[in-house]
Formats: structure tokens, sequence, C-alpha cells
């Protein structure tokens, strides 16, 4: 049998699994993220499943070997609907002791760890806070172990171009992806184009790391591995057919605030401060000024809003981002567009809260922030995106309702959200409805009070229109001609119908749909946001099981959609997982008297599927 | 052709509510008499304003206007001159609305160099929220919250201008529309951020604070008025002046004629001379006259928002159209059959 044979042989009796979580880890200046770019982009092409989760340290660069300076990056992949990262992982890759350590509780019982043997020094070991190299002392017992010495294999690799130890030893990262992508049968070409591409100018790098790629797969395949280590197979998704690419929250999110854009017909002006995890919108949009786009990085939080809100006066779209504690600076600028009636897009990627909290970590705690916090009675509309690829059309939706009804939208996304990618089926953009703005024009019977009776929304007019000159301002204005007015029923009138108008977009936005199951029964889990993907599972679960559970999951959180009521009241009992205290639930409960239960978690992870299906379990027994 | 405007066609039909006396009054008319001559149609003159009493402002004045919140007028006005860069926009604030609540947007809209006219109306008080000491009050002022005096230092609101790259610092008088309008028409033919800082009496909080620079009797022995290229002189004849002490690298007051000083002592106004500019306007008051008219005029950068649509415009041209479906195709994409 040739050697050609006998692999193909090989792969052949490779095991089948139905999906495999993989997480990579170590330092924050391994490169574990690319690391995990490159396996999804692998795992993509191979035709899987996926969606995956980075998770990074709060510190830029921690010390080497620290455990708070451990960067991870998980990726589910699978044969079947993958909507989460997976609630534990498979296959650990640990770059050292501390990503061991912080990454272990998290794998499964006999699960595979591939670790860098070179790493565990007494000094990392110490670090890290074991005693004992945990790789000697029998505690991994557990598990399957692949000890290698990837540093030396590597600095072996790479020596023929003649870089130095620094350069050398940073090609781990590479080694690693090489071996895992032995381990699923992945095809190394797409990441060996990506760095010819990304190392055009410096051809040794690239080749170095290429080596590496290459001989981290040859290892796999020359090496007597351990038995049981051998190559998985992950029979490819049943996935609808068309063009993909993968996506992360944020990128769809900028790219949805674009063609929002184009759909209105209104160029955007993008103003915003840097924040986590919020920033990569202002990263994103500000590479795309071949678009009618112009992004500004204000000086602060309260600019980035002002400056949206003068633009939205201008006669652009306003739009700007930031996450919980930049929008509590912004509040009284958002209050100001709500007064005076002009749209703008204010996009909270949230994070664990409150105060600095846990900027890298991800929590549904702005809810109340969005719907209530602001001074005054000032209600907006606040919308939420549930997955990656749905940040796309959620950003179309908030141009939509900001435009047609001349008020601030608030757009909720979060940190797992906006880092997370999942592949993207790529819509067709020819075939989204254009809601073009009309500006005024006409100076007959022109106030700057005027409304579209239909919507209620207040007329446009801006600068630059001759006969239109007029003043608005913070100070409320008259019903009928939009001047100062200190008259008291003016003023309960113009609060009345500021409201009004919110309600009544919910006359504008489609009926609540029930995701998956019957629209009655005996349990409703309705969630909001990114908790979708767990969800979903855990009803799928739970559903297989042939239990009586369906799943809602809301977009339109302020003005709710119209049936919301009526579709909730259906079931028996209605289940509110959230990634906080129980917000929804309270706004369920005092809109609609419904007695929802609260499942919550705020670790700063995002839920388990697990853990909802226990919830669930719980809640259908305890009947 | 329309009959050319006049200053009724600026006036609005709201009633000003400013306190009898007060010197805004007189800025208002001022300004309303300038805009005919500005160049400028109505419908692309945008005023933009924060909170306090010279914040009304804009709903006097028949253009677009927006009356914001307290400190933002300067966000508000870069927004609207990003979205519109053809627009002539105005913003007027005050010495609170300014330089204290809204004291970082004016260091980054000055710093920017975004194309606005900034007035500040300077009556070194809290006149809206009843007399409250300012920013830029003198040390020991008595107001409600200070009633024993003020102890913190006054800003000086040019030197803040200057200090934060303002390219164009000017001082005038609220009551002397001859003086007063020329620096208009300057800060107005100036692209980028010009700044001009209004002397501004308040009746009732603050009454008389500048009779010392105001009052005809003193005038000319309390101010020194700037005119590019003329000697810095001062005084009823004319006959004192300002030396720069070289060994001191300090400005001094001097006589004519005295220790034998003679014109060609005296320094000549360089607009364009930024340090002497920040000298002027630190001179300390009552040893001083107060320095009024155009401190400093550069012209070396670009106004932000046409730097903006410049870079904008290269990028164009170097990617060609720009199409969401290709976009969103961009990257790596793959295909399931
Ligand atoms: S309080 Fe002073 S500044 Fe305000 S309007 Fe009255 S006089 Fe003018």
């Amino acid at each position: 049998m040739s050697v050609v044979e006998d692999m193909r042989s090989q792969a052949e009796e490779a095991k089948v699994l139905d999906g495999v979580v993989v997480r990579f880890a170590g330092d924050s200046g391994d490169g574990m993220q690319l690391t995990g770019n490159n396996f999804t982009e692998a795992t993509a092409l191979y035709g899987n499943d996926l969606a995956t989760f980075p998770d990074f340290p709060a510190e830029i660069r921690a010390p080497a070997g620290a455990t708070f300076g451990v960067s991870a990056f998980q990726i589910y992949f699978g044969a079947d609907d993958v909507t989460t990262p997976g609630d534990a992982t498979d296959v650990l890759v640990a770059m050292n002791p501390a990503a061991l350590t912080t990454n272990l509780k998290d794998l499964v019982d006999g699960g595979l760890i591939i670790v860098d043997t070179d790493a565990f020094t007494d000094k990392n070991l110490v670090r890290a806070g074991y005693t004992a190299n945990p790789l000697d002392d029998g505690s991994l017992d557990n598990y399957r172990v692949l000890p290698i010495d990837i540093t030396k294999q590597v600095l072996e690799a790479v020596k023929p171009y003649g870089l130095s130890h620094k350069f050398g030893v940073r090609c781990k990262n590479m080694w690693t992806l090489g071996l895992t992508m032995w381990l699923f049968d992945r095809s190394r070409d797409a990441a060996i184009a990506g760095l010819k591409k990304k190392f055009a100018k410096a051809p040794d790098i690239a080749d170095a790391n290429i080596a590496a790629i290459n001989a981290g797969h040859a290892y796999g395949e020359t090496a007597e591995l351990p038995t049981g280590i051998e190559v998985y197979k992950v029979p490819r998704a049943n996935v609808e057919p068309g063009l993909y690419r993968n996506t992360t929250g944020s990128e769809a999110l900028s790219y949805g605030l674009v063609a929002g854009g184009q759909l209105a017909e209104l160029p955007i002006v993008f103003a915003s401060y840097p924040i986590t995890p919020a920033s990569a919108l202002l990263h994103t949009l500000s590479g795309l000024k071949q678009f009618d786009v112009v992004t500004f990085q204000a000086e602060d939080e309260i600019a980035a809003a002002c400056a949206a809100i003068g633009a939205s006066f201008a006669g652009s779209l306003g739009v700007t981002s930031s996450s919980g504690p930049g929008i509590a600076l912004k509040a009284e600028a958002i209050s100001l567009a709500c007064a005076t009636e002009l749209p703008l897009v204010v996009v909270n990627t949230q994070r664990g809260g409150p105060s600095t909290g846990l900027p890298t970590k991800t929590e549904q705690s702005d809810l109340n922030q969005s719907i209530y916090g602001r001074h005054g009675d000032t209600p907006m509309p606040v919308i939420a995106s549930s997955t990656p690829t749905d940040c796309f059309d959620v950003a179309i939706e908030a141009v939509r309702l900001a435009t047609q009804f001349s008020t601030p939208v608030l757009l909720l996304s979060d940190g797992y959200l906006a880092n997370a990618s999942e592949p993207w089926k790529v819509p067709d953009f020819d075939e989204y409805e254009h809601f073009p703005v009309k500006h005024e024009t006409n100076p007959e019977g022109f106030s700057p009070a005027n409304r579209n009776p239909e919507t209620l929304a207040r007329v446009w007019a801006k600068p630059g229109t001759p006969g239109l000159e007029h003043r608005i301002g913070g100070i409320e204005r008259d019903f009928v001609t939009g001047d100062i007015s200190y008259e008291p029923a003016n003023h309960h009138k113009m609060t009345m119908i500021r409201k009004q108008k919110i309600d009544g977009i919910a006359k504008f936005i489609p009926d609540q749909k029930v995701d998956q199951g019957n629209d009655t029964g005996k349990l409703a889990v309705v969630g909001w946001g990114s908790t979708y993907g767990a969800i979903h599972q855990a009803v799928k679960r739970a559903r297989a099981e042939g239990k009586d559970v369906s799943h809602i999951h809301i977009r339109y959180m302020w003005p709710m959609p119209a049936n919301l009521e009526a579709l909730l009241k259906g079931f028996e009992k209605v289940l509110i997982p959230e990634m906080n205290t129980g917000q929804l639930v309270n706004v369920i409960r005092a809109k609609f008297l419904i007695d929802a239960k609260a499942l919550n978690k705020i670790s700063g992870q995002p839920f388990k599927i697990r853990e909802i299906e226990a919830e669930i379990k719980a809640q259908l027994e305890g009947n | 052709m329309n009959a050319p405007l006049t200053l009724k066609d600026y006036e609005t039909d709201q009633e000003v509510r400013w306190c009898p006396g007060c010197g805004d009054y007189a800025i208002l008319k001022t300004i309303q008499k300038y805009m005919p001559t500005s160049g400028i149609s109505k419908e692309n003159t945008v005023f933009v304003s924060g909170i306090g009493c010279s914040s009304r402002f804009p709903y006097y004045m028949n253009t677009y206007g927006f009356h914001t919140i307290h400190g933002r007028a300067p966000s508000i006005a870069t927004g609207v001159k990003l979205a519109n860069p053809e627009l002539d926009v105005w913003v007027i604030t005050g010495d609170g609305d300014g330089f204290s609540i809204g004291g970082n947007h004016m260091i980054h809209v000055l710093r920017r160099n975004v194309d606005l006219q900034i007035i500040l109306f300077n009556n070194e008080i809290y006149g809206l929220t009843k007399g409250q000491y300012s920013p830029t009050s003198k040390v020991g002022t008595r107001s409600p919250s200070t009633p024993d005096g003020s102890i913190d230092a006054p800003l000086d609101p040019c030197s803040f201008a200057i200090g934060a790259g303002a390219q164009f610092v000017a001082r005038s008088i609220d009551t002397e529309a001859k003086h007063l309008t020329p620096i208009l028409e300057r800060a107005h033919q100036h692209r980028g951020a010009s700044f001009v800082e209004i002397y501004q009496n308040c009746p009732v909080y603050n009454d008389g604070n500048f009779d010392y620079v105001k009052d005809k009797k003193t005038a000319a022995d309390s101010r020194l008025v700037l005119e590019h290229g003329k000697p810095m002189l001062f005084g009823a004849d004319n006959q004192k002046g300002i030396r720069l002490n070289l060994n001191t690298l300090a400005l001094e007051v001097v006589t004519l004629g005295e220790d034998g000083v003679t014109e060609a002592d005296i320094l000549v106004h360089d607009e364009g001379n930024k340090v002497i500019a920040q000298m002027l306007t630190g001179l300390e008051s009552g040893k001083f006259p107060e320095p009024i008219g155009v401190l400093y005029c550069a012209e070396t950068r670009k106004a932000y928002t046409e730097e903006v649509y410049d870079q904008r415009i290269a990028v164009r041209e170097a990617r060609g159209p720009a199409n969401v479906n290709d976009l969103l195709r961009s990257g790596h994409t793959w295909t399931v059959s």
C-alpha cells in the first residue's frame, strides 16, 4: 500500500462526529484570535455550519503567562443548525498553563487537550497558580492530553527562513493551526493564501508561517500519536445553497447602516467616541468613504451624539454609537432629539455593567436604560438584534423607523453579537424595499410643527431650502406654530402626541411570530437579543423530547408588536432567559400583567444551551 | 432680481425677551444689520446656540436656527457642517455655556478648525440661572453662590482660544457696532473656526462690569485698539504704547518721548504673530489697556470639513463607484450548491 493509499484509508476510517467545539487559548500575544479566524474560514469552506465566540481579556497586553491575559477563541462546527458557539469544549488548545487553568472547567470529560510543553515552565506554572505541573501530576487523567513541545517544533520548521528566535516563536499559532486542521481534515489553502496576501511585503515571514502550518499538519500525519487521536470527520451541514461569507455582528451592523442610508436615500453622518466593545462600528464605517457615509470621531460621547443630531437637523441621518456608560452620557442629547423630533439612530453595543463593569464581556442589562433612561416623558423606539447576521436587517429597520417617524431609535446589540461570527447567506440588496425620505420644500402652509397625519412624524425641512427658514430647540414648542410655548395645555398636548407617535409605530411593524413551536401551549420561552442561539437550541431539544414549549424572540422592544400580549396570554407559562436581573420580565409584567418567570445569568458569558434546557424542564415539571 | 435684503428681513415675529438694557439687544441688531451684507442667503445661514441668555439668539434671527442643550452648540454645529459644508453656520454661546459646561467642545471645535463663526457673549456671570459667578468672573465677584466673593481664577477666552489652536481670534464690545461689524465681517470671511469674544453688559446681575473699557471718558487709556500693521498706541493723544522688553520678554507700557522712547520702539500689530497675540491676551487688567480687535489671524490650515470632503473625494476616485451588493460580497465568500 502506498503512503497516499494508506492515508486515504485512514481518512475513510476517521471518526464521524455531528458537531465539535474547539477552543484555542493562549496569551493575548499568542495570536489565538488569528488562529481561530483561520480555522473558521477553513471550516466554512469545508461546508460545516458554525458559530464562533472570541473571549478577549480586558488588558491589551497582560504580562506573559498571566491568567488575566488569556485570550480565547471558540468555534462550534457541525453538520446541523449551529446557533451557539457551544456549551462545552471538546478540544482545548492551551498554549500555556494560564490558558489551561482558565479554560479547563469547560472541557468535557474525555476531551482532548493540546498543550505546548515548552510553556509549562516553573515560572509560568506559578503565574497560573499551579503548585505542581498538571501534565505530570495526574490531575488531567479525566482527559486525553497531547503534550507537544510546539516551540521546538516550530523553531525547527522555520529555521530555513533565518527568522530571529523571537519571530520564529511567533509562528507557534500557525503550527497549532496546521495540527488542528489535520485533526479535522480541513484544507490549508485559504490560510496559506491569506498569509501570502498579508505578508506580501515580507515574503520570508509569509514563508515561515506557511512552513509552520505545514509542519503542524505533517506532525499530525506522521508523529505517533496516542490511540484515539486521529482525523475526525464532521459531515457537511445541509445548508441552503447560495453565496456565503462570514460576518461578525459589528460588520453586519455597519453594512446595515450603509444599506439603510441607501434605502432611505439619505447620506449618513456617523459620530462616535471609542469605547469597548462598540468601536468596531467606527472602524468599519470609516473605511467605507466610497459610500455616502461621513464618520466623525468626536471628543467625547456627548459631542458624538450632538454632532449626529446636528447632522440630522441639516438633513442627513445622524447615527451615534457606544456602549452603556457612553449611552448614559448621551442621554441628554437623545432627549433633545426626542423633543425636537429629529431622526437619529443610537447603537448600544452592551457590555457588563454598571460603570466600567466588564468591558469585554457581554450582557443585556441596558434594556431599562434604553426604554426608560431619559429625563422627561421621552419614549423612543428600541429594537434589538438577535444574531450577528440579524444585525444587518435590524440596522436597516432602525434607519427606517428613525426617518419615517422623525425620532431617535435605540438599536441594541451586545458584546457577544459584536464579536461573534457566523456564516451569512449574502442577501441580494436589490430586493430590499426603498423608503426614500422627502425633505419638505414647499413654503405654502409650512410650519416646523406640521405632522404627517398617518405616522405623526414631524416635517423634516433642511437648512438650505428657501422659504422654510425656521427655528427649533429644546424649549417646548407650540403644537401649531412650533414657536416657543410655555402654555400648560400645549405641553400636555405635545407630550401626548409625541407618545402617540411612538406608540403608533406598533401599527407599522410586523406582528410577533413564533420562532419554533405552536402559537399556544404550556410554555413560551421568550427572549430578546443575543440569547437567540441558546434558546433556539434548548427549545429544539426539548421539543425533540416531545415537550410542549415554544420559542418567541422579540425584536421590537418598544413599542412592542400589537399582537404580543394576546400571543403570550395563549401560553400557560412564560419563561424569559436574560443576561440581566430580569429587565424584560418587568416590562412584560408591567405592560401585560403576565406573571413571566425569569432565568438570569449575569456572568459576562452567554447562556449555555443546557442551562436553558434545564429551566424549561423545571418549568414544565413544576406544573 | 429680488430687492436687496435689509435688517428687517432677518427679524422674526418672536418677541425679544431679554431684560431691558441687556447688551444682547445691541449685538442682535448689529448682526441683523450685518447679515444682508454677508453675501450668504438666508436659507443657507444657520444659527446654533446652547443654553443661557445669549443662546436665545437663534429665535430672533429669521434664518435656520437650533437652540440646543447646555454647552453643546459647537458639537451640534460641527454635525451640521459635516452634513452640509455649504451652510454658513454661526455658534452663539456664553461664558458659562462655552467655557464651563461646554469647555471641552470649545477646545475641540477650535483645534479641528471647523468652519464656523463662534460668537461668545461674555458677561462674566450666569444670567439665566440668576446671577451665579461664571468661569470668566473676576476674583472676588459676589454672587448668590459666592456671597463672600469668588475665589477661583477666571479664564481668558481669547487666550484659551489661541491655546486650543484657533486660527482667528478677536475681541469686541456689545454696544460698539462700528468696531464689532468689521470684526464680524472678518470672522465671516475667515475659513475655519473664527472666535469672537464680545464684552456684553448684563445690567441685572453684573452691571457696569466693562465700564472701564466702554466709558467714553476713560476709553482712550483703558483700551488698546489693534489694527494689523499699525503700532500699538493708545491714550488720549496716542502718546502711550506697548513695547516688548527684550530683557524680560514681557510687554510693557511706555510713553512716547519719555526715557528716549520713540514710535520705533512700539510694537507693530501683526495678526499672524501667535506669540504676541498670546501675550496680549494675558495682559493684566488695570495695569494694561484692554486689547480689542483681531488679536490673531492665520490661515495655515484648511477648514476641517473641507479636509473631510477632500479625503472622501480622493478615496472615491481611488475606489470607484460604491455598491452595497459588492460590499456584502467583499472579503472571503464561498458558494454552497
Ligand atoms: S440676565 Fe443679564 S444677560 Fe440675561 S437677559 Fe437679563 S440682562 Fe441680559
